[in-house]
C-alpha cells in the first residue's frame, strides 16, 4: 500500500515544497504597551510538494489557513517556523532583493478579481506592471501583453479599458494575464473561482487547464469547492484549523475518503442524480469550527467529530491526548490523520 | 458614451491605443468636463493679467507723482488710483500676481510634502507611522500666527513672496498629510497592494504607482483648499504686518489698504481685489474638480 502511494510523488521531484511551515499571528493587548497575549495559529505544521505541471488543491472551510498556506509558499508572509524549498534553496531565508527574481517564478491569483486590480489602472497597465518591475517591459512588453490579453481570451481592444469596466469572469482573466507575464513556473490560485457565477467559473477552469498544458505550470489550487476540485486537481490535500487532515492524489480521495472530516465534506457535493442524491448518506457536522488561538487538545476535528461520538471512553481518550499524524496504514488509499482512519464511499 | 460611435472609436483604438497612456485618457476625459474647461480658460486669463499685463500696461504698482490721488474709474485709471496716488489696475495686476505665486507655491509644496509623508506613514506603520504622526500632532498644536510671526520677524522688514510661501507651507502639509495617511490605511490592506507585491515591486512603486494614485481625490480636494487657505492667510500676515509689504503689494494688503470703503463711492478700491481673490478660488476649485473627476476612472462622465 505505501509502496503505492509513494510512486506517484517519487516519479517527478517536486517544484515547490512547503516544509513543517508554521506561521501565527500574536493577539496583542490594546493600549499604549501592546503586550502579546496570545497567538492564532492560522497554520500549524502544514507539508506540501508541486510536482511540474501538477495541480494541488488545498481544500478546507473559510479560515482553516489555505489562503495563508499559499501566502507562506509565496513568502509573501514570513512563516514562523519551517522552510520553502524551491530550487533547492529556502525561501524563507532569502533577503528581499535575493527574493525578487524568484517572484517571476511564483505568481499568484486572487479570489476576488474587483479587489486585485487597481482601479487607476488600464487593463493594459495592470499586465504590464510586473514587466516594468523586472525591467523586462523595454524589450518586447508592448507586445508581450497585447498576446497575453489575447491568450486569456480577452478583447485586445479592450486595453485601454478600466477593471470596472469589465464583468467578474473577464476581470479574472486580466488577474490570471498579470500572473502569468512574467513567465512562471508555479501559480498560486487563491480560490480564483469562487467569486464567479457557476456559468463563468467553466470558462475560467478551462482557460487554467488549458494554460497548464500549453505552459507546463504547477497550481496550487485553493478552493472550498469539492466538484471544482475533482475536476482540476491531481492531488488534493484537506485542511482543518491550520493541518492537513487528509492527503492523497484525486481519484484516491474521491474513491474513498478515510478522514471523518474529509468524509463530511464529500457528502455535501450536490449529485446531480435525484435518486442517488435521495438515498446517499449525509454527514452533517455541528457546531462551530474552534477558535484558532486555542485549538482543541490531541485532534483538532474531535470537537466536531460524528465518529469521535461513537467511540468508547478509552478510544476518545486517545484522541484528546494523542495528535493523529498523518499516516497510510488504514484500510484506505489515502494518508489521513485520524486514529480511526477507514475509507468510505461518498460520491 | 463610446457606445454612440462604436466603429469609429474601435478604429481609432486600433490605430492609436498603443499609444495612448494612462495621461493622454486623464486628459481626454478632462476636456469633456465643461465647467473645468471654462474654469481653465479663466484662470488663465487671471494669469496671463497677473503676469503679460504689467508688460502691456502704462504704470506700475508704485506711487507715482504725476498720477491724481482718489480718482475714479475713467479710461486713464481703469480702476480709479488710490489716496496715495498709485494706478489701481498696476496694482491689481502686481497684486494678483504675488497672491498667485504665493498660493501656488504653498499648494505645490505642501501638498507634494503632505502626500509622500502621509503614504510614507500610513504605509509603512509602526514607529514610521508613530514618529510622524506625532511630529505633525506637534505642529498642529502650535498656534500658527505664533509661529509665522516669529519667522517673519526673523526675517525682518524685506519679507519677500517667497519668504510668504515658505512659512505657509510649513503649515500647509499637515492637512493633507493626515488626509492621505488615512486613505492609505485602508488602501494597503486591498488585494492589489498585495499583487504588486507579488510581482516583486518594491515600497516606492507601491507608494508612487498605486497608493498616491488612488488618494488623488483626497491630494486634489486638499490642493484647492490649499490655494484659498494660502490667499486668506497672507492676507491676513500682510494685515498684521507680516507679510508682504508696501510698495510691494498683495491682493490681502489691497484689501486692507481699502477697509472702510465698502460701501462709500470708492468701493471699487476694496471690491476688485476681493472679487479677484474669489475668482482665484472659483476657477482653481472647478478645475480640480475636473482634474478628480477625470482622474477616476469609475465616475460616470456625462456631459454637462
Amino acid at each position: 500500500m505505501n509502496a503505492m502511494l509513494d510512486t506517484p510523488q517519487a516519479q517527478s521531484a517536486p517544484v515547490i515544497a512547503g516544509r513543517n511551515l508554521v506561521k501565527e499571528f500574536p493577539v496583542r493587548s490594546k493600549g499604549i504597551v501592546r503586550r502579546r497575549v496570545g497567538a492564532i495559529h492560522a497554520v500549524s505544521g502544514v507539508s506540501l510538494e508541486i510536482g511540474s505541471n501538477e495541480t494541488l488543491a488545498l481544500v478546507g472551510e473559510s479560515g482553516c489557513g489555505k489562503s495563508t498556506t499559499a501566502r507562506l509558499l509565496m513568502n509573501l508572509i514570513e512563516p514562523t517556523s519551517g522552510e520553502v524549498v524551491y530550487e533547492g534553496r529556502d525561501l524563507t531565508r532569502l533577503s528581499r532583493k535575493q527574493m525578487r527574481p524568484i517572484r517571476r517564478d511564483i505568481q499568484l491569483v486572487f479570489q476576488d478579481p474587483m479587489a486585485s486590480l487597481d482601479p487607476r489602472m488600464t487593463v493594459f497597465e495592470i499586465i504590464a506592471e510586473p514587466l516594468r518591475v523586472h525591467g523586462l517591459f523595454k524589450n518586447g512588453g508592448r507586445e508581450r501583453v497585447n498576446a497575453l490579453i489575447e491568450i486569456v481570451g480577452l478583447n485586445a481592444e479592450h486595453r485601454n479599458r478600466y477593471p470596472h469596466e469589465f464583468s467578474g469572469g473577464q476581470r479574472q482573466r486580466i488577474g490570471v494575464a498579470r500572473a502569468l507575464a512574467l513567465q512562471p513556473k508555479v501559480l498560486m490560485l487563491d480560490e480564483p473561482v469562487s467569486a464567479l457565477d457557476v456559468s463563468i467559473q467553466a470558462g475560467v477552469i478551462n482557460l487554467l487547464e488549458d494554460l497548464q498544458e500549453e505552459l507546463g505550470l504547477s497550481y496550487l489550487f485553493v478552493s472550498h469547492d469539492l466538484s471544482v476540485v475533482r475536476h482540476i486537481a491531481d492531488k488534493v490535500a484537506v485542511m482543518y484549523l491550520g493541518k492537513i487532515v487528509e492527503e492523497g492524489t484525486t481519484a484516491q480521495l474521491f474513491a474513498g475518503p478515510a478522514h471523518p472530516y474529509t468524509q463530511a465534506l464529500m457528502s455535501a457535493i450536490p449529485l446531480p442524480d435525484p435518486r442517488k442524491e435521495r438515498a446517499r448518506e449525509r454527514i452533517v457536522l455541528e457546531g462551530d469550527v474552534p477558535s484558532p488561538s486555542n485549538p482543541p487538545s490531541g485532534c483538532r476535528f474531535r470537537t466536531r467529530c460524528p465518529l469521535f461520538k461513537t467511540l468508547s471512553e478509552g478510544q476518545q481518550r486517545k484522541c484528546i491526548d494523542l495528535e493523529p499524524p498523518l499516516r497510510s496504514d488504514h484500510e484506505g488509499q489515502t494518508r489521513a490523520a485520524c486514529h480511526y482512519a477507514a475509507p468510505k464511499q461518498l460520491v | 458614451m463610446s457606445k454612440l460611435t462604436p466603429a469609429a472609436s474601435l478604429e481609432a483604438e486600433a490605430i492609436t491605443s498603443k499609444e495612448r497612456g494612462q495621461w493622454a485618457l486623464i486628459a481626454r476625459r478632462f476636456f469633456r468636463h465643461r465647467m473645468a474647461v471654462a474654469s481653465l480658460i479663466v484662470f488663465v486669463l487671471i494669469v496671463a493679467f497677473a503676469f503679460i499685463g504689467p508688460l502691456l500696461w502704462t504704470w506700475d504698482y508704485k506711487i507715482h507723482p504725476e498720477i491724481p490721488p482718489r480718482v475714479s474709474p475713467s479710461l486713464d485709471h481703469p480702476f480709479g488710483t488710490d489716496q496715495a496716488g498709485r494706478d489701481m489696475l498696476g496694482a491689481a495686476m502686481r497684486a494678483t500676481a504675488q497672491s498667485l505665486k504665493v498660493a501656488f507655491v504653498v499648494a505645490l509644496g505642501s501638498t507634494v510634502i503632505g502626500a509622500i509623508v502621509g503614504a510614507v506613514a500610513g504605509y509603512f506603520r509602526g514607529w514610521v507611522d508613530a514618529v510622524i504622526m506625532r511630529i505633525t500632532d506637534i505642529l498642529f498644536v502650535i498656534p500658527f500666527l505664533a509661529i509665522a510671526a516669529a519667522i517673519a520677524g526673523a526675517i525682518g522688514t524685506g519679507t519677500r513672496w517667497y519668504h510668504m510661501a515658505f512659512i505657509l507651507a510649513i503649515f500647509g502639509w499637515l492637512n493633507t498629510a493626515r488626509a492621505v495617511r488615512a486613505e492609505v490605511l485602508s488602501l494597503r490592506e486591498k488585494e492589489f497592494i498585495e499583487a504588486a507585491r507579488a510581482a516583486g515591486g518594491s515600497s516606492w512603486h507601491i507608494i508612487t504607482k498605486h497608493l498616491i494614485p488612488n488618494t488623488t481625490s483626497v491630494i486634489i480636494v486638499s490642493a484647492t483648499l490649499q490655494i484659498a487657505f494660502a490667499i486668506l492667510a497672507e492676507s491676513t500676515l500682510s494685515f498684521l504686518g507680516l507679510g508682504i509689504q508696501s510698495p510691494d503689494t498683495s491682493l490681502g494688503l489691497l484689501i486692507q489698504a481699502a477697509q472702510g470703503f465698502a460701501f462709500n463711492e470708492f468701493w471699487y478700491l476694496f471690491y476688485i481685489p476681493g472679487a479677484m481673490v474669489i475668482l482665484i478660488a472659483l476657477t482653481v476649485n472647478f478645475v480640480g474638480d475636473g482634474l478628480r473627476d477625470a482622474m477616476d476612472p469609475r465616475q460616470t462622465m456625462v456631459r454637462r
